[in-house]
């Protein structure tokens, strides 16, 4: 009796092995009803840029999250998105051989590469395999300028943002009387930095502004004493620094121990004046720095939660996480119109694209020639240790300091 | 050109970053003058020490107060390394100890990277925004700080070397391996202790440093290359050559980086570097090789 009930059990046990072996071994037939779509996320996860492409990888794969927990692609039968993550190792050649690999891997788009030198390169890769490309971030305004069909911005470009900051900084120096005229500008001597002084040297005469001074200096600086000292000779009404996030935070911290303190620093598209550590572990040099950048819409009930959730994973809600979420987004209402993963459907869908449904500033999307005319930049400041919105005022959540109180 | 205030501000000022150059060529110069070797480790050791400080101010201690600890730690670390991994590994070849140095950076960094991600990250410091008012131009108080204590090491190393037996031996080392040797020195010892001597040394720079700069993965190479030329134009080998050598550089970077434009401030440094190879070779304080 006894051996014939353990043969019995034996034998169910087998059976029920086998069975749970089955299902693990074959996901696919549990959930055949809809193929995942596969979307490449490609962000510099190691390297120089690491913080930032974590931050951006973070902001896609919430988007993903949500997107399947709403439950997926209803057009294709309620496909989940399924990440393909690629890490383009801060450089454009990394980037490169990482868009090669997923589109061996049968993605439908990529989204991201942040840095302006890796969108460049791993668009122009995609474009080969007309694989669609949301690029998140890369401000250079060639990346939509090379007539690539495969490739659109969400984000504004550095021309659109220098204008918005030029015609936002007329704006509020008139709103508080013109207190501004003389300005130094301080920038990195990189593509990034140096393009946009030249720029702003050009504009800012014609705004009614005198250039007094334009130094620049290297990536990386271990010293910002002299560029403070000479800040503090020619003694400007306001400073506008083009700077990386490690260089802007000694300039801010040399120039608060020299006792430099101009009216304002008004920043365009600064590494560190819209990031949350600096704020953090400055709170007094960063107080009322403004910025003009990429920023969440801070009156956006998504965001807010979104805010909350990255926040209690103990990570910084940078502006790469709200854009990449939102291009994401963007992405699967694309394939959700196209009603397919077929990358030359995705790319027909993405042209007609009216997408409102991300948290970011703008208005409906509208790409043309690749660039979303529907997007904008905003200004904001560092205001008793928090990043609050200034201008527009359609989407701020603060006033203005400006000039600052001496 | 500049009112003579801010010459005499930036002079100052290229002192004050000379003296953390000094620190960080010391202890090249000092592993240099002992094993022959380049230590392309240096950097990374240096980006380490920094965040082990920086762990330390997060644990609540002031960097100037965990220096106490951790210049002897890394002086162990460093013993260890050289005694256990370098030495071993090298078998004898200098070739193989440049490969090993070289490969062991690209694993301190990456440890780094995993560990602590790129971030790149500061400390705000109760002093870190007083200063030394002189009228004319504020002196960081972090700086001051920086150079006094750079001051105080480079004396305690010379006195080391010059009046102690393991000075003695590592001076004996340093001349001759093989008659150190035969008087009965231990010259894997040696060895190991010179190359912890130089890790505390680039622990003391990373303490004093973290108040004023910020710390990522790589930041240790902006000051191995400065470190370099320095050693060079001090001497190889030479420690009051390098801690000279280092001040001088400060205050040419500062000075060229003032006159030139911030973009151009290192060319004054490799201007002297290329001058220094074609004039003299050995250095200021160069032995006579």
């Amino acid at each position: 009796m006894t051996t014939h009930r353990f043969g019995t059990t034996r034998r169910q046990v087998l059976l029920a092995g086998a069975g749970l072996a089955g299902t693990l071994g074959m996901p696919g037939l549990v959930r055949a009803q809809a193929a995942a779509v596969k979307v490449g996320v490609l962000q510099p996860l190691t390297g120089a840029l690491a913080q930032d492409g974590q931050a951006g990888q973070l902001g896609a794969e919430l988007a993903i999250k949500a997107i399947n927990a709403a439950g997926g692609i209803k057009s294709l039968g309620g496909a989940k998105i399924e990440a393909v993550m690629g890490d383009a190792r801060s450089t454009p050649e990394g980037g490169t051989a990482e868009v090669e690999r997923l589109a061996a891997e049968n993605v439908s788009a990529i989204v991201g590469g942040f840095a302006s030198p890796i969108c460049l390169a791993a668009t122009q890769a995609a474009s080969r395999y007309d694989l669609p490309y949301i690029v998140d971030v890369g401000v250079n305004d060639q990346i939509v300028s090379r007539g690539l069909k495969n490739t659109f911005r969400f984000a504004p470009g550095s021309s659109m943002v220098s204008g918005q900051a030029l015609d936002n900084l007329v704006k509020l120096n008139d709103a508080a009387g013109k207190p501004m005229k003389t300005v130094v500008l301080v920038h990195e001597d990189g593509l990034f930095g140096s393009g946009l002084a030249k720029l702003l040297q050009a504009e800012l005469p014609k705004r009614g502004f005198e250039v007094i001074d334009t130094i620049a200096h290297p990536t990386p600086a271990r010293d910002m004493s002299n560029v403070a000292l000479q800040i503090k000779a020619k003694n400007p009404d306001l400073v506008i620094p083009s700077s990386y996030y490690g260089e802007f935070v000694l300039l801010a911290r040399t120039m608060q121990q020299q006792r430099v303190k101009p009216k304002g620093i008004y920043a365009v598209l600064n590494g560190a004046a819209s990031n949350y550590r600096f704020v953090k572990e400055f709170p007094e040099a960063a107080q009322f720095v403004i910025d003009t950048n990429h920023w969440y819409d801070p009156r956006n009930a998504t965001a807010i939660a979104l805010k909350k959730e990255v926040e209690a994973q103990g990570k910084f809600f940078l502006y790469n996480v709200a854009l990449n979420y939102s291009a994401m987004l963007l992405l699967a209402d694309a394939i959700e119109r196209a009603g397919s993963a077929d990358r030359a459907k995705i790319i027909a869908a993405l042209e007609t694209s009216t997408f409102g449904g991300h948290i970011m500033p703008y208005g409906p999307t509208k790409f043309v020639n690749g660039q979303n005319t529907g997007a904008a930049a905003v200004n904001t400041q560092v205001q008793n240790g928090d990043i609050k919105v200034i201008f527009p005022e359609a989407f701020s959540d603060a006033k203005a300091v400006f000039p600052v109180p001496a | 050109m500049f009112s003579p205030e801010i010459v005499t501000a930036a002079v100052l000022n290229g002192l004050l970053t000379g003296a953390v150059y000094a620190l960080v060529s010391v202890a090249l110069t000092l592993v240099y003058g002992v094993l022959h070797i380049i230590n392309f480790a240096h950097g990374a050791t240096l980006t380490a020490a920094m965040f082990a400080a920086y762990v330390a101010w997060q644990a609540g201690i002031d960097p100037l107060v965990a220096v106490i600890g951790l210049a002897p730690l890394f002086f162990v670390l460093g013993y260890a390394v050289q005694r256990w991994i370098i030495g071993p590994a090298s078998h004898g070849e200098d070739r193989n100890i440049l490969l090993v140095t070289l490969g062991l950076s690209i694993v301190i960094e990456n440890v780094l990277l995993a560990t602590f991600r790129s971030d790149t990250r500061s400390i705000d410091v109760p002093y870190g925004f007083s200063s030394v008012d002189l009228g004319f131009v504020f002196l960081p108080m972090p700086r001051v700080i920086a150079f006094g204590i750079t001051c105080v090491v480079a004396l305690l190393l010379w006195i080391l070397l010059a009046r102690t037996d393991a000075g003695k031996a590592i001076r004996a080392v340093a001349k001759d391996k093989l008659g150190a040797a035969l008087v009965g020195i231990d010259v894997p010892h040696v060895y190991a202790v010179t190359f912890g001597l130089g890790a505390a040394c680039l622990a003391v720079a990373a303490c004093v440093l973290l108040p004023s700069y910020f710390v990522n993965p790589r930041v240790g190479n902006a000051y191995v290359l400065v470190a370099f030329t320095v050693v060079v134009l001090g001497g190889m080998g030479s420690v009051p050559g390098a801690v000279i050598g280092g001040l001088f550089i400060g205050i040419v970077e500062s000075l060229s980086g003032l006159y030139f434009g911030e973009s151009l401030g290192q060319l004054g440094i490799f201007l002297i570097f290329i001058l220094v190879l074609l004039v003299r070779p050995t250095g200021l304080f160069g032995a006579r090789a």
